[in-house]
């Protein structure tokens, strides 16, 4: 298991240093910091082993968090540990910066007392940690409260405390996708998926049963199935149908269920949580097209024209549009011709950048460019890393639509009617490029 | 609220000043000076100092102080053990709290602090906190019981804090149940025989309910802890199965990874005919391809484990080629990992796709990458044959950009697809050979010249060639010298005519001038070879080459199995077993995939033999057990206690071939010293049985070797002697030897003195005294003695049958009257007679050979002209054996009837009788 955790800055110096096992000493941590943080090349692996001693490191703006252990531990567990251990402690405290942490000591030594235990994790739900660690002590509480703490720090439902009371009930779900894509220069698709999220913020009262229901597949063919009326309704709406490849719920969502019925019932963490994460890569939607040009005109000139083609209905908007445009390393000069937005070369990120605030659908726009070049007698040529594209558009690439989500409370008297939903969709690019 | 300040406190007598404010009487100027303290000692200052003034202020009833307190002493307490039992009174007060966070938090920190007076304290508050009322209580007591272990196993064994842990796996609370199963899952490995987790149907029953309730990390510990688990048949693991697969589904990577470990293991014992079988193959794919979207250091996780499962299962990914394609922005570490795995999914259906994909990342920016990438498109072209063509073309094209690294990894490639598929690219030698010049890198060197005598005759200028990379013959590395070497060599079998200087010249530089010995010898044998019978040089030189074959970095099959058990953990990420990286006993058991069983078979065992296990002919090497195996490994191999010496005479026992030859093998050769003369304490009074006997055939004992009797070394003490040849090609060396718990309690009395490295076949032979105050374990034979030797390179395993007459004690000599007493009182059941054939004894001599191996007679008579011998003998465990002895003169064979208290042994003794009268 873990035996040792520790925080540095991006000098190497320690902000905290948590040592659970004997097995781990001191030098553990000078051993991190002078062959991983104060290494010459590059990290090449997240996991380092030193003198038969396994570092786990990631990294969150300049501050490292490394998991130390001399035994076989669980990898995936360390990692999704420390990821959690960022989540909290921004939860806390906003963002994890070195003066945050320094601000904030005896509250990260309180947090890693309680969540890791002999480095084995334990409750780590910021929700049910916040009943109890407040830094303010708990000598207040009365032995009913104490008793609700700990049954909901280890009991079933870890996530949420009971006796939550809102005078409006409200749920908003966001399902964001991020788009993907690796385009030939040709124009053909290499590989596109859409990684999508279903984040849900609740503010509602009790223990709510919740429902959600989406245009999955194989549900509603499941459902089609039923009578014959709703087969001919299926005909109709089976477009609008997504085959999902994948999903992966919140530890709310009941498993066992979704796995039998594929249905999707939860008790929800109060506040904001993310509900589910699902994968496709049938049928996307790919809101823009790229389609570059680019010509070597003798070896001092490049002609760079691309042209961008919006894909969708023309009465949305598209939003923060960039497209970057890589520039060889030997670029003197350019000049930059572009019907809309802005462009600029950017020569410390050797790139032509190329802004469109608002772009409605179906539309196209172009840009051209001329590279000088200086001549260099460098034999390697250049790499020409792919166009990428960034965007924000109002609708779900992938195609999914949110067709329901009930709430039950029975033990009191609000009904699924008077839960005020809303819903929102939003499509980002992930990684969208086109090689040229 | 500004912590930060604590931390620049950099001001001379800081420690003095501390030290004021800690005394002080206000209650925030207590605190804010503990967090002062708690900041130096994050920096690593030593703070120690203030030892006594920070735990005064653990009396508090502010908690967030007493955090703070209790951290520092989980820090302090080792370097000032006195002094931390003023912190005690308090623990206990604590555990007592009515407030279930004060309780858990005390018997949390009291397990953190390795102070051996403390922890005796613990064992009560531990006790009662493991049955609290409160499951939060419970829960962290779960653990603290792991903690206890670490630091003094036995102390928690003997206050039965086990099988109060093993009753927290059917509590009520889903996160006690997880943590139970973690603590006991972690001691287990220390025990791996004790079969502590004692996993059955039921508990399996237990543990999958609570994986459907606990956190995600307590779902993690479970699957973790069902992996050990050995379904009794196919059923059983298709019935666990299918309540594993709703965790592929769980948002947090590590509970998938664990799921798909339980799924990979219990798979190899469904039958493929089932549909089950295929769905769960289905199954498997989506949750691996979502383990790609996670962060970057998870994808690496990931990626080394789906490399395993592709080598295992290549049908579960073969269609999600695409999702391997390296992202630009893909740390370094993710890309090569991508790469590895697009080459092992490669087929004829998608190498298009690839081949695509591989030319285009080797026009990146790192080195590393490129290289791979460039590799892989050999590896392609060998992997698929219809491919091999456009693998080529693109090489051609890569060489042809003239990136100098890329040149010398395209020509290495290519060597190699030479060799698969000869005569049919050599036509690309023209092209190859125009970048002689730029290589510098020795693989690339060694692979060019390879080519060139490899095909010497095509190329017109071959010799001219070689000729120039001789001029430098002396600072080329080994790898081309030898290459050029050969290289000259086959051409000039090939055109004997025009070469027969340059082959001179390099059999000179060679044998002459270098003054390596794999050239020199190679050097010497082309040129006896040449000068012999150049007929059979060209034979042997130019013989046929066999094909290459197409996979080359294979994990080879065992160790992937094993891998494959270690699926989400440092082992698969590291591609080695933990026995690799890990120190000591802890988690070294090798595990493996269970056997494929129809309903009716059982399994074996999980942990079955280590790596290079011995062939099946030599009867006692250990490891078909498993469980006796796992508790050797255990052992923890310190040097041990030196215990009272005993007597002398040693019998040779017989050298046993252990691990069967070949590099992995080992000689031990166990000889047992016999006790004319004993003085040893008689202790530990384990009910083992005792017995009359004649004397026979000591060589039924240990396989291999026939017994000889040998004269007594040293008077007083039991010795083994071992001879120990080393059969591997390696210096062996950090020799250390431990004994398996066994029926009389012997353990070595002093490490094992092996004291220069052993060379490849060089035998030593050592004498290793012995005591008897080992642990006890009755074993079967009764005398039989495991016993683990451990070097640099491996752990070796032998069992032996020692003859009992060296536990034989001198003071075992009975009075007369108690004899007749006891003779009586032994009920007559527990007599046992034998016949010692061969034997042409009178009766004063046998009494006398006897007892010079501490077995005396205490009366004698004749009845009807025999001889009545009644002897006594006492073992070191102080169990007394009886022994009538009937000796008729004129007739060989004699009589001996045994009775003991514990007729077990009675069958040994009568072995050593034998033994000793016929000698």
């Amino acid at each position: 298991m873990i035996g040792g955790l520790f925080i540095y800055n991006h000098k190497g110096e320690v902000l905290i240093s948590r040592v659970y096992r004997d097995d781990i000493g001191r030098n553990a941590v000078d051993a991190f910091r002078v062959n991983v943080i104060h290494a010459r090349q590059q990290v090449r692996s997240p996991v380092t082993n030193i003198a038969r001693t396994s570092f786990f490191h990631v990294k969150r703006s300049n501050i490292w968090l490394a998991a130390v252990t001399k035994q076989n531990v669980n990898a995936a567990m360390v990692f999704e540990f420390l990821y959690k251990m960022c989540d909290v402690m921004a939860a806390y405290f906003g963002k994890i910066s070195e003066e945050n942490i320094k601000n904030n000591f005896v509250l990260i030594y309180e947090l890693l007392d309680e969540i890791l235990d002999f480095g084995y994790p334990q409750n780590s739900e910021t929700g049910a940690l916040k009943t109890f660690i407040t830094q303010q002590g708990i000598k207040s509480q009365t032995k009913e409260e104490q008793s609700q703490i700990t049954s909901q720090v280890t009991g079933q439902i870890g996530w949420r405390r009971e006796g939550i009371k809102y005078r409006r009930n409200e749920l908003f779900l966001d399902v964001l996708e991020s788009v993907n894509l690796l385009m030939s220069p040709q124009g053909q698709v290499l590989s596109a998926h859409v990684s999508g999220r279903v984040v849900m913020k609740s503010y509602l009262s009790g223990m709510p049963e919740c429902k959600f229901g989406m245009n999955d597949k194989i549900v509603i063919e499941k459902q089609g199935k039923g009578t014959a009326d709703e087969t001919s309704k299926r005909c109709l709406s089976g477009k609008q149908s997504i085959a999902i490849d994948d999903c992966t719920f919140h530890q709310c969502v009941r498993l066992s269920k979704f796995d039998s019925e594929r249905s999707i019932s939860f008790i929800p963490p109060d506040g904001e949580f993310e509900l589910m994460r699902y994968r496709t890569t049938k049928d996307i939607i790919l809101p823009f097209r790229v389609i570059p040009l680019v010509r070597e005109v003798g070896r001092t000139k490049l002609e760079v024209k691309v042209v961008i083609k919006s894909n969708f209905k023309p009465s949305l908007l598209a939003q923060k549009i960039e497209v970057r445009i890589p520039t060889p390393l030997n670029t003197s000069g350019v000049q930059v011709i572009c019907m809309k937005g802005k462009a600029k070369y950017k020569a410390s990120e050797n790139a032509i950048v190329w802004k469109i605030k608002r772009m409605a659908g179906m539309k196209e726009s172009q840009i051209s460019a001329e590279i000088e070049l200086l001549p260099t007698n460098d034999k390697k040529k250049w790499a020409r890393p792919p166009i990428s594209m960034n965007f924000e558009v109002p609708f779900a690439p992938s195609g999914l639509k949110v067709r329901y989500l009930k709430v039950f409370e029975p033990k009191l008297n609000y009904s699924d009617h008077d839960v005020i939903k809303w819903v929102r969709y939003i499509g980002r690019s992930g990684i969208y490029e086109t090689r040229c | 609220m500004t912590d930060s300040k604590y931390f620049t406190t950099t001001k001379k007598g800081e420690i003095f000043e501390l030290k004021a404010e800690l005394n002080s009487d206000k209650k925030e100027k207590k605190k804010e000076a503990v967090k002062k303290v708690i900041a130096s000692m994050t920096v690593g200052k030593d703070v120690s100092a203030l030892f006594p003034d920070v735990v005064n202020c653990m009396q508090t009833d502010n908690l967030e102080l007493k955090k703070l307190v209790y951290l520092y002493l989980m820090n302090y307490a080792k370097s000032q053990p006195d002094m931390a039992i003023m912190a005690v009174n308090t623990f206990v007060k604590d555990c007592e709290d009515p407030n279930p966070l004060i309780r858990a938090l005390a018997v949390r920190t009291m397990g953190c602090i390795r102070v051996d007076k403390i922890t005796e304290y613990l064992c009560e508050p531990l006790r009662k906190c493991l049955k609290d009322e409160d499951p939060y209580v419970r829960k962290t007591a779960a653990v603290c019981v792991a903690k206890l272990h670490d630091i003094n196993a036995q102390l928690v064994e003997d206050q039965g804090f086990l099988d109060t842990l093993k009753d927290l796996i059917s509590d009520s609370n889903p996160m006690v149940v997880a943590n139970a199963v973690a603590a006991l899952s972690e001691i287990a490995e220390s025990h791996p025989s004790s079969n502590l987790l004692d996993l059955n149907p039921q508990s399996i029953n237990k543990l999958l309910t609570a994986l459907n309730e606990c956190t995600e990390w307590g779902q993690i510990f479970i699957l973790d802890c069902l992996a050990n688990y050995m379904p009794k048949d196919d059923r059983e693991a298709q019935s666990i199965c299918e309540r594993v697969t709703p965790r592929l589904s769980h948002a947090n990577s590590a509970v998938v990874l664990s799921a798909v470990k339980v799924l990979m293991k219990f798979m190899e014992m469904l039958s493929k005919d089932l549909d089950y079988y295929g769905t769960l193959l289905k199954k498997l794919a989506p949750p691996l391809v979502t383990l790609l979207s996670a962060e970057p250091e998870l994808q690496y996780v990931a990626l080394r484990n789906i490399n395993l499962i592709v080598q295992k299962r290549p049908e579960i990914l073969k269609h999600e080629m695409k999702v391997f394609f390296v992202k630009y922005n893909d740390p370094i570490y993710v890309k090569l990992e991508k790469l590895d795995i697009m080459i092992r999914l490669a087929s004829q259906a998608n190498i298009a796709q690839v081949l695509a994909e591989l030319k285009e990342y080797a026009t990146e920016v790192d080195v590393d990458f490129v290289r791979k990438a460039v590799r892989a498109i050999g590896r392609c072209a060998i992997k698929v044959e219809q491919s091999a063509e456009r693998c080529v073309s693109t090489l051609l094209d890569l060489i042809q950009t003239k990136v100098n690294y890329v040149v010398q990894e395209a020509i290495v490639v290519i060597k190699d697809i030479f060799r698969k598929y000869p005569n049919k690219y050599e036509s690309v030698i023209a092209t190859l050979c125009e970048n002689l010049d730029s290589l510098d890198e020795p693989e690339a060197r060694a692979a060019m010249i390879w080519i060139v005598g490899e095909y010497a005759e095509r190329i017109d200028n071959a010799d001219e060639l070689l000729e120039s990379f001789l001029e430098g013959f002396h600072d080329e590395s080994t790898q081309v010298q030898l290459q050029l070497l050969t290289a000259i060599v086959k051409l000039f079998l090939k055109k004997p005519t025009e070469t027969q200087e340059l082959v001179q010249q390099v059999l000179s530089l060679a044998t002459q001038d270098s003054d390596n010995p794999d050239l020199r010898d190679r050097g010497y044998i082309y040129w006896r070879l040449l000068s012999t019978d150049p007929v059979a040089a060209k034979e042997v030189v130019l013989a046929e080459k066999p094909l290459i074959s197409e996979e080359t970095d294979l994990i080879e099959p065992t160790l992937l199995d094993e891998l494959i058990c270690y699926i989400g953990t440092l082992a698969s990420v590291y591609h080695k077993p933990p026995s690799a990286f890990v120190e000591g006993g802890r988690g070294v058991v090798h595990k493996s995939l269970p056997p494929r069983t129809a309903s009716s078979e059982s399994a074996e065992s999980p942990e079955t033999a280590p790596t290079g296990a011995p062939p099946g002919e030599q009867p006692d090497v250990i490891p078909a057990q498993g469980d006796l195996l796992g508790d050797l490994l255990n052992l923890d191999l310190g040097p041990p206690v030196s215990g009272p010496p005993l007597a002398t005479s040693s019998v040779q026992m017989g050298a046993v071939d252990l691990l069967g030859g070949g590099l992995d093998s080992l000689i031990g050769g166990t000889n047992f010293v016999a006790p004319p003369t004993a003085a040893v304490p008689a202790n530990l009074g384990a009910p083992i049985g005792s017995g009359l006997s004649d004397l026979f055939d000591l060589t039924s004992g240990v396989g291999t070797l026939s017994g000889s009797y040998v004269a007594p070394k040293a008077v007083g003490s039991i010795s083994m002697d071992l001879q120990l040849t080393n059969k591997a090609l390696q210096v062996m060396t950090d020799f250390a030897i431990q004994f398996n718990r066994n029926s009389f309690g012997l353990a070595p009395a002093a490490p094992l003195q092996v004291h220069a490295p052993l060379s490849p076949n060089q035998t030593v032979e050592i004498s290793l005294p012995l005591s008897t105050v080992g642990s006890v374990m009755k074993m079967e034979p009764l005398n039989n003695l495991q016993v683990a030797v451990k070097n640099n390179i491996d752990v070796f395993y032998f069992s032996t049958l020692y003859p009992l007459h060296i536990l034989f004690v001198e003071d075992g000599k009975m009075d007369r009257q108690m004899f007749l007493a006891t003779w009586k009182d032994i009920p007559n059941e527990n007599e046992a007679q034998f016949q010692i054939r061969d034997c042409p004894l009178n009766a004063e001599a046998a009494s006398s050979k006897l007892q010079s191996s501490n077995i005396f007679t205490v009366a004698k008579r004749n009845v009807e002209g025999q001889d009545m011998l009644y002897q006594s003998l006492k073992l070191t465990n102080g169990i007394w054996v009886l022994a009538e002895l009937r000796i008729q003169p004129g007739n060989p064979s004699c009589t001996l009837s045994l009775k003991c208290r514990a007729p077990e042994v009675s069958q040994h003794v009568y072995q050593a009788y034998e033994t000793i009268l016929k000698n």
